[in-house]
């Protein structure tokens, strides 16, 4: 498999705290990576390096064979990186339509506005927006405005989309509505990179997950590996019940 | 949608009607109309002008009455030095463009009240450096232009329809920016920068060209503006109310919308005129009073506002300094 995103040894600091320690992982094409880890464990600091919001304090990352750290966040969204984020970032005041265009028109480089907007009716049809889309933005409902950060992502004709908690603030029958859109949208080819506190989901739809914890890399593998990673079990319930575990199994 | 079509329809036809009026006007007007239409055609040049970076892009610009004076101090002093006044004045624009370049670099990259005090600024630098420099600008003394050889009547003339040649401009890039990549851009960097930034609009870039827009207009409408009068000075060519006049026109009419500035340029300019007329002790009182209600009723503009809702918002302020007021007495 050939590599999509390569980082080397990165690091991230806010004065002294390191959000990010030596991080060293692949994402290959086509893959679907779950990143997962307690609250505070670097999980959107590591979204925040790749798109250079926040860059890296130090080591490398390369998109497609070529560095990009030092690029501007607006250059790293037209080289092809997509993201969405825990909270809903539209234009309010633009109409649904106009705002997936928007993605289309900057990022995908579509020059003229009417070929963006028939860009953006395929991505509405795609998410299920299609419904709304002369709506204004601020109009919709939580459900709607996660979906048309998602549909903006895709506009941009993303190679890496990187979803921060998609899912959060959603009910039962809609998270089951995003997960079949998840898969939908790597059957088309697009990476993905799932940050995601919910395990059905992360189980359900990854190939691959990456655990953090305090800013290090502590497991990546298969989901049945990391599950059963004694690392990744004290990292979330603590080294006490970790402990217990590995009794109760050794009993056995 | 047909609604839509409609509403744009009538828009056409207004500025055409529009057209056609400044067009005949000065055959029909005496001095002191024509007086007025050149202030106005100046007035809504200006106030377009700052459309471009405080209505599409959201950035609240001060920075006017700095291009303004820059623009009548260079159209002035090339205009003394020989050079016929179309010249100096396309000169000044271009000067003027230039230096909303590198300002803009500068401070662009400030947001909200930062960027509004360092737009601020930018007159007062410019002001004390005219002021400095007497030998070529005259300095405190003022600068005189020479005269055009021309008649009392038509020199009026000549300068509406230079004024609406500068306005006619703006109007035109305003309407041209609103379905342009460039405009579409700006209004995302307005609605939300974060996310402008995040679908790939290089924000820098953007903001510095609705700036320049901004800027170049206002310098030739103030070249325009010194050979009219024939004597500037630095304390009238860089005045404050020449940045805050073109906000609340803008505000009057409808911040972002392409005719907007125009009305409210119109608007103001009435409320100016009869107002100094009628209360001519106290009338930038009555006018800042009438502005302020004004804005508080319309907040979206005139060109945005429905007359249902404006007097909704009455009435249910009336209801609340009403209830506001019962358990006192």
């Amino acid at each position: 498999m050939s590599v999509l995103l390569e980082l080397h040894d990165v690091s991230r600091s806010f004065g002294g705290l390191k959000a990010l320690d030596s991080v060293s992982m692949n994402f290959n094409f086509g893959e679907v990576v779950g990143i997962i880890g307690p609250n505070g464990a670097g999980k959107t600091t590591l979204v925040n390096v790749i798109t250079a919001v926040t860059p890296a304090s130090s080591g490398s990352v390369r998109f497609n064979n070529n560095p990009i750290q030092g690029l501007t966040p607006d250059r790293i969204a037209q080289l092809g990186i997509a993201r969405t984020s825990q909270i809903v970032q539209p234009f309010p005041r633009l109409t649904v339509l106009d705002n997936v265009a928007a993605g289309a028109m900057f990022a995908a480089g579509i020059r003229s506005i009417s070929d963006a907007r028939s860009c953006a009716m395929q991505e509405l049809e795609f998410t299920g927006l299609a419904r709304v889309a002369d709506k204004m933005a601020a109009a919709l409902s939580l459900a709607d405005r996660k979906r048309l950060e998602l549909a903006r992502s895709l506009a941009m004709q993303p190679k890496l989309l990187m979803l921060d908690e998609v899912n959060a603030g959603l009910n039962a029958a809609e998270i089951d509505a995003a997960l079949g859109l998840i898969r939908a949208i790597a059957a088309r080819g697009v990476t993905i990179l799932l940050i995601e506190h919910l395990m059905k989901v992360v189980l359900n739809a990854c190939s691959r997950i990456a655990v953090l914890h305090q800013g290090k890399l502590i497991a990546d593998g298969s989901p049945e590996a990391v599950v059963g990673n004694p690392k990744v079990i004290e990292a979330y319930l603590g080294s006490k019940f970790a402990e217990r575990q590995r009794a109760a199994r050794d009993a056995t | 949608m047909s609604k839509l079509v409609r509403s744009k329809l009538i828009g056409f036809v207004t500025a055409l009607v529009f057209l056609a009026v400044f067009l005949l006007f000065p055959w029909f007007a005496n001095n002191y109309l024509l007086r007025l239409g050149t202030t106005m055609l100046m007035y809504s040049a200006l106030a377009l002008s700052w459309n471009f970076i405080g209505g599409f892009a959201g950035y609240p610009s001060f920075a006017t009455a700095a291009f303004f004076g820059l623009g009548a101090y260079a159209g002035g002093i090339l205009q003394n030095k020989g050079i016929p006044a179309p010249l100096a004045w396309l000169s000044a624009g271009l000067l003027v463009l230039i230096f909303a370049v590198v300002v803009g670099r500068m401070i662009l990259h400030l947001k909200g009240h930062y960027f509004a005090i360092a737009s601020l600024v930018i007159a007062d630098v410019l002001r004390e450096v005219i002021n400095g420099m007497t030998d070529l600008t005259g300095g405190g003394m003022g600068l005189n232009l020479a005269a055009l050889k021309m008649g009392v009547t038509q020199q009026a003339q000549f300068f509406y329809f230079s004024m609406l040649t500068v306005a006619g401009f703006a109007l035109i890039t305003t309407l041209l920016l609103d379905r342009s990549r460039l405009g579409f851009g700006l209004r995302c960097i307005e609605q939300n920068e974060d996310a402008a930034v995040r679908i790939g609009i290089n924000t820098a870039h953007f903001k510095t060209a609705a700036f320049v827009l901004s800027s170049t207009f206002v310098g030739m409408a103030g070249a325009v503006y010194a050979s009219w009068t024939g004597y500037i000075d630095p304390g009238e060519a860089f005045e404050v109310l020449i940045s805050v006049k073109p906000i609340v026109m803008t505000l009057l009419g409808g911040a972002g919308t392409a005719l907007g500035p125009v009305y409210g340029a119109f608007l103001f300019l009435v409320l100016e005129e009869t107002v100094w007329r009628n209360f001519l002790n106290i009338h930038s009182g009555v006018l800042g009073l009438l502005v302020v209600l004004l804005i508080l009723f319309l907040p979206r503009g005139i060109l945005q506002a429905s007359l249902w809702s404006a007097l909704g918002r009455l009435g249910l302020r009336m209801i609340e300094v009403i209830r506001r007021q019962r358990p006192q007495s």
